[in-house]
């Protein structure tokens, strides 16, 4: 039997993974939040903005931290591009249709990374340090704090601008209904642009941060997207907290089941039990049951 | 406008009316299926460069028996169907004298029907055994088998005083088999395994698999993996503080690893790896000395970056059917085959060949040195 030193450092290793997949998740929210859709090309974010800071600081010999800065600035404007190139001009379409428009951006973005970076994995520097830190006979990476730290800021931050600010609430309010929300003044293609600007902020963020735990490759976005994707299921698509919560769920339930069953089956054990929590409750944890739409 | 055309097709005529009676004869064509793209593009990209590169260089030296040689190289993009697609492409259209390749083991065993059924000799450059084992007639390949790096793990294990072993493989082609190899020789050796670990070759977090190693009576750890799965590996065993001696496979014997890790992370994690990633440490005399010296120069020099073991593969392939075709004074396929099965004492990149009528891999675990990784750097163990 595993001893509590052990069962610690399972659950550290699984938040920190979990974050991962919380900070993919994040980014889905808000497009759905604005637009309903299922943004496929979310996982590619975050990639990009991992590759983007590796590349910055090999080819620009930039400073770790600026070109952090400018892997996100970079990616937001590719979100921004996607919309204005993709999503826009088609969208009176139903949004199956621009869901599956955004699963072809993911393929063009993956593929204008390899053809751009070549197809190795990349590492980045920790930003403070590789020296691991002891804890309760577990021990963690100073990068884990950053990825813990950075992911809830980002999560109030997000709160905040949802709840409180008239912009987020616009965003929200084109999600619930576009015609009423431009009757009331909003400018719905503008607020859908933000959207895609702030999700890709937030993808290259996480995918900036995590770089120096996972390494970076060209294609590192397609298991991001899919187990960031789970993570907002499971959370309940369309909340924040939900992405994160769910994210962090699944990355401890994937170490514990590599830690205590068999490190063979532990993907499969954790989605066995996202399954059956998915079957109990359909919205997801934390989701709003839908049909409450007036 | 017209009349540049005109210029230029003159020229173009000219240029080849030029070339061509110095090649009177047929070409010789080597054909070669390398997963240049596509997640194995780390093996197909070294494998065609070193290929078009031979091909130069035989030319330059005067070709084959008098004739030009042609290497044609055909994608696979990592995916066996493509790969069979290739193989008809190069058997029927091109009327190749032999294929080399594919690069990886899924696409080479597609591919072995083709091949026994059109009678054309395969030297293929991927690592499985099940390749040739058992042995079949037209097939043969150039790395090393999994069963001789396991074997010089384990002697050097033996030699340390190890008996107890944690094992952390990867869940695809290569883990699985090195696993398999892994779990079989140890019985055979003396030694037993008492941790049995996986990990997904896409996976970024091992610390998991490392803690309930870490719980058992393990002396020491055997990774099995390509990168970049045994990078993450270093990184969390340090992370975790784990001294146990680290052995780790040939699939990660190359420069990308110790980056992907970083160096304070890879230092002294041990693997059998081929000679050509410690050339300077290998002895003068050495009979490999000269070859792999040359193969790095040529390789670097052209193409501005670092060999791998690798490209290594595709040039012992093509200059084991060189000289068969030489020795065989012929390039009919048959002839060539037969040229091949005889080898005997040829050193290429990877070792010493001999090849015969049952072992169409030819290579023992000398081919291997163990390398500990020192300050970012091979380190050769004597």
């Amino acid at each position: 039997m595993a001893s509590p030193s052990d069962l610690l450092q399972y659950v550290i290793s699984g938040a920190t993974l979990g974050s991962t997949y919380g900070l993919a998740g994040l980014g889905f929210t808000v497009i759905f939040n604005t637009t309903e859709i299922i943004n496929f090309a979310q996982g590619e974010f975050v990639m990009l903005g991992g590759m983007l800071a590796v590349f910055a600081v090999r080819w620009g010999g930039l400073p770790l931290a600026v070109a952090v800065l400018l892997a996100i600035g970079l990616t937001t404007l590719v979100g921004v591009a996607v919309d204005r190139l993709t999503i826009r001009p088609v969208r009176g379409q139903s949004v199956i249709v621009l869901i599956i428009i955004t699963i072809g951006v993911s393929i063009v973005l993956r593929g204008a990374a390899m053809l751009l970076f070549g197809k190795d994995t990349y590492p980045l520097p920790g930003f403070s340090g590789g020296a691991p830190i002891a804890l309760l006979g577990a021990s963690l990476l100073p990068q884990n704090l950053w990825v813990g730290g950075i992911t809830l800021c980002t999560l109030v931050a997000m709160k905040l601008y949802f709840d409180r600010t008239i912009s987020g609430k616009a965003m929200l309010a084109c999600a619930c209904d576009r015609k009423a929300a431009s009757l009331m003044g909003i400018n719905v293609d503008t607020m859908v642009t933000l959207s895609f600007a702030l999700s890709a902020l937030v993808g290259a963020l996480g995918g900036a941060i995590l770089a120096p735990i996972t390494l970076t490759s060209y294609d590192v976005g397609i298991l991001l997207g899919l187990k960031g994707f789970a993570a907002c299921i499971l959370g309940g698509l369309g909340n924040p907290f939900g992405a994160v919560a769910g994210g962090v769920i699944l990355g401890v339930l994937e170490s514990l089941s590599a830690g205590l069953i068999s490190s063979g089956y532990k993907d499969a054990v954790a989605f066995v039990i996202l399954l059956t929590l998915l079957f109990v409750r359909p919205s997801g944890l934390f989701g709003r049951r839908a049909a409450e739409r007036v | 406008m017209r009349r540049f055309l005109y210029a230029c097709a003159v020229g173009l005529i000219g240029v080849l009316g030029w070339t061509l009676p110095a090649q009177a004869a047929e070409p010789i064509r080597i054909g070669a299926i390398f997963s240049v793209t596509g997640p194995a593009s780390f093996l197909g990209e070294p494998e065609r460069n070193t290929a078009k590169m031979l091909e130069e260089q035989l030319n330059r030296e005067g070709g084959l028996l008098g004739r030009t040689v042609e290497v044609i190289v055909y994608d696979d993009e990592s995916d066996a169907t493509k790969a069979v697609t290739a193989v008809d492409r190069l058997i029927k259209r091109d009327r190749v004298v032999a294929v080399i390749g594919p690069s990886t083991s899924g696409s080479t065993l597609a591919i072995l029907p083709k091949v026994e059924e059109a009678k054309i000799p395969l030297i293929s450059c991927a690592a499985a055994k099940k390749i040739v084992e058992p042995v079949k007639r037209w097939v043969f390949k150039t790395p090393q088998s999994d069963a001789l790096a396991v074997r010089k793990i384990y002697q050097h294990a033996k030699k340390a005083g190890l008996s107890k072993m944690a094992i952390l493989t990867a869940s695809d082609a290569f883990g699985a088999a090195g696993r398999e190899e892994l779990k079989e020789l140890a019985t055979q050796v003396g030694l037993t395994i008492i941790g049995d670990e996986v990990f997904g070759p896409k996976d970024t977090d091992m610390t998991a698999q490392l803690t309930r190693i870490k719980g058992t009576a393990a002396q020491a750890i055997i990774v099995w993996g390509t990168n970049p799965g045994p990078a993450v590996v270093a990184r969390n065993r340090v992370q975790l503080n784990i001294g146990l001696p680290l052995y780790m496979s040939h699939g990660v014997a190359s420069p990308k690893f110790i980056e992907l890790a970083g160096p304070e992370n890879a230092e002294g994690i041990l693997l059998p790896a081929g000679r050509l990633i410690a050339e300077g440490q290998v002895p003068p005399g050495h009979p490999q000395k000269a070859i792999l010296a040359n193969y790095i120069k040529e390789y670097e020099s052209r193409f501005k970056q670092p060999t791998s073991t690798f490209g290594g593969y595709a040039w012992d392939a093509i200059m084991l059917v060189a000289q068969a075709a030489k020795r065989a004074k012929s390039a009919e396929p048959a002839a060539v085959r037969d040229a091949l099965e005889t080898t005997r004492g040829f050193w290429g990149t990877t070792g010493e060949y001999n090849f015969s009528a049952d072992d169409h891999n030819g290579l023992t675990e000398e081919a291997f040195v163990m390398v500990r990784i020192t300050k970012g750097d091979w380190e050769m163990l004597r």
